[in-house]
């Protein structure tokens, strides 16, 4: 029998977006931590973290999130942990936010100009405090654009989780196509609530981004 | 962990990965190719063509850049079909890379030609060029040159994505990759291995992107 696409079945598809919302969350989160740490490493003075941090990024920006979130999905069934969507969508999309948000914001971290280290430096500030009362503050002005632009890619990153049975807003639109088959409707409506929670982000980055380059223009 | 990695199975079916990555690599090129013509025609239309180019070519690039490129591929393989477009899937892989990379390329590439300066394209009509030949000698050339390497760091983002079109069951390495594991069981290793193989693939993707920028570009940036 198949199912008339009808309010119930559309309502089923627009509350999975608090799925796909909340996994776009906990890796943003997750992400915003391992990207700092990843951002910091890269600006290290010593080699040994500076050339460790580059091959994590190297890796996770040299191969598909689809094979990331694989791999962890599979491998943590190997290590014991089970075959778990949620905790194997959130680690993969962690990991992979870490690697981008790292290397954005290890642009960023540089984009401050040098003087502003030394002259932490001369004034005999420690590491941490350079970092955290000189240097970030800096460089979040300047990452703010960027980072919603990539939350942008994180959003719709996270569809693929529906390929390892995570139940977010692709996964309930197969779900009703399947019971429907009216694909090209059920698609449309994924594509709609896609596109409207991702381009008024997008609009947002791109203005912060124009008043960044009015505000820095001398 | 009392586990044993067992990478037999995917070695034992190696031309099946090497088909995989042949396909792959098809698609990423003709892609490449498709979506930079679709994305020339679109940036010279947003341009210098009337309004409602311009705004068709907006609606292009702002609905591809944000919805998921999952999506878009579910959209033109099953959903298109009901308007009686039926693609094999294959060629609707090849048409969701080109629709996808396309609209990403014309942002790069619009960017591009808004850096030429007006003095040149002044100097062209003074010349008595054709608005033809000013947007093929004087725009679109240099204009590609100043946003190669964008342009090509998008081409190896597309290389990634098109693991994607494995879910429609198109036959690149992704999917061989789904074959095999569906066969042996050894998914991770198949996995692995896969990926390896597309960091290999993104690897030289990006030394014959320089090498071509060596050999093609090997005149100074005007400024």
């Amino acid at each position: 029998m198949i199912r008339p696409f009808g309010f119930d079945e559309a309502l089923f598809i627009v509350w999975a977006i608090q799925w796909t919302l909340a996994l776009s969350a906990i890796a943003f989160a997750g992400g915003s931590v391992g990207g700092l740490i990843i951002a910091l490493l890269r600006v290290s003075r010593a080699r040994l973290p500076r050339y460790l941090a580059l091959g994590y990024v190297r890796l996770f920006q040299g191969t598909p999130l689809l094979m990331q979130l694989f791999l962890v999905y599979f491998g943590l069934n190997i290590f014991g942990a089970g075959i778990n969507p949620w905790v194997a969508a959130s680690l993969a999309l962690t990991l992979h936010a870490s690697a981008f948000l790292g290397e954005i914001w290890r642009g960023c971290i540089q984009a401050v100009p040098s003087g502003q280290s030394e002259a932490s430096w001369a004034l005999g500030l420690g590491y941490v405090d350079r970092m955290k009362s000189v240097v970030l503050p800096q460089a979040a002005k300047i990452a703010v654009a960027p980072t919603v632009g990539f939350l942008v890619q994180l959003i719709k990153g996270t569809s693929l989780a529906s390929i390892i049975g995570f139940v977010e807003l692709t996964r309930a639109g197969q779900i009703i196509n399947n019971a429907t088959f009216v694909p090209f409707e059920v698609f449309g409506l994924v594509a709609i609530l896609y596109f409207v929670i991702c381009w008024p982000l997008s609009l947002l980055a791109r203005w912060m981004e124009r008043r960044f380059a009015v505000a820095t223009q001398r | 962990m009392n586990y044993e990695l067992n990478f037999a199975p995917v070695f034992a079916n190696f031309d099946h990965l090497i088909a995989g990555t042949l396909v792959t690599i098809q698609l990423s090129f003709g892609a490449m190719l498709l979506g930079t013509i679709v994305a020339v025609a679109c940036a010279a239309g947003k341009t210098g063509g009337p309004a409602p180019v311009r705004w068709l070519v907006d609606a292009y690039v702002e609905i591809i850049r944000n919805t998921p490129f999952l999506i878009q591929i579910f959209f033109i393989f099953f959903g298109l079909p009901a308007l009686g477009i039926r693609f094999s899937p294959n060629t609707a892989a090849l048409v969701a890379l080109t629709v996808n990379v396309g609209a990403y390329a014309t942002e790069i590439i619009r960017a591009g030609i808004e850096s030429i300066q007006r003095g040149q394209v002044e100097a062209g009509t003074a010349l008595g060029l054709k608005r033809i030949q000013i947007f093929r000698y004087i725009v679109i050339k240099p204009a590609l040159r100043t946003v190669y390497p964008a342009l090509t760091s998008q081409f190896i983002y597309l290389m990634l994505t098109s693991s994607v079109v494995s879910v429609i069951s198109a036959t690149d390495l992704a999917a061989a990759g789904n074959d095999i594991q569906s066969r042996t069981f050894a998914s991770f290793e198949v996995y692995l291995v896969i990926t390896g193989i597309y960091l290999v693939l993104s690897v030289a993707l990006s030394g014959l992107f320089s090498l071509v920028e060596r050999l093609a570009f090997n005149y100074p940036l005007s400024r």
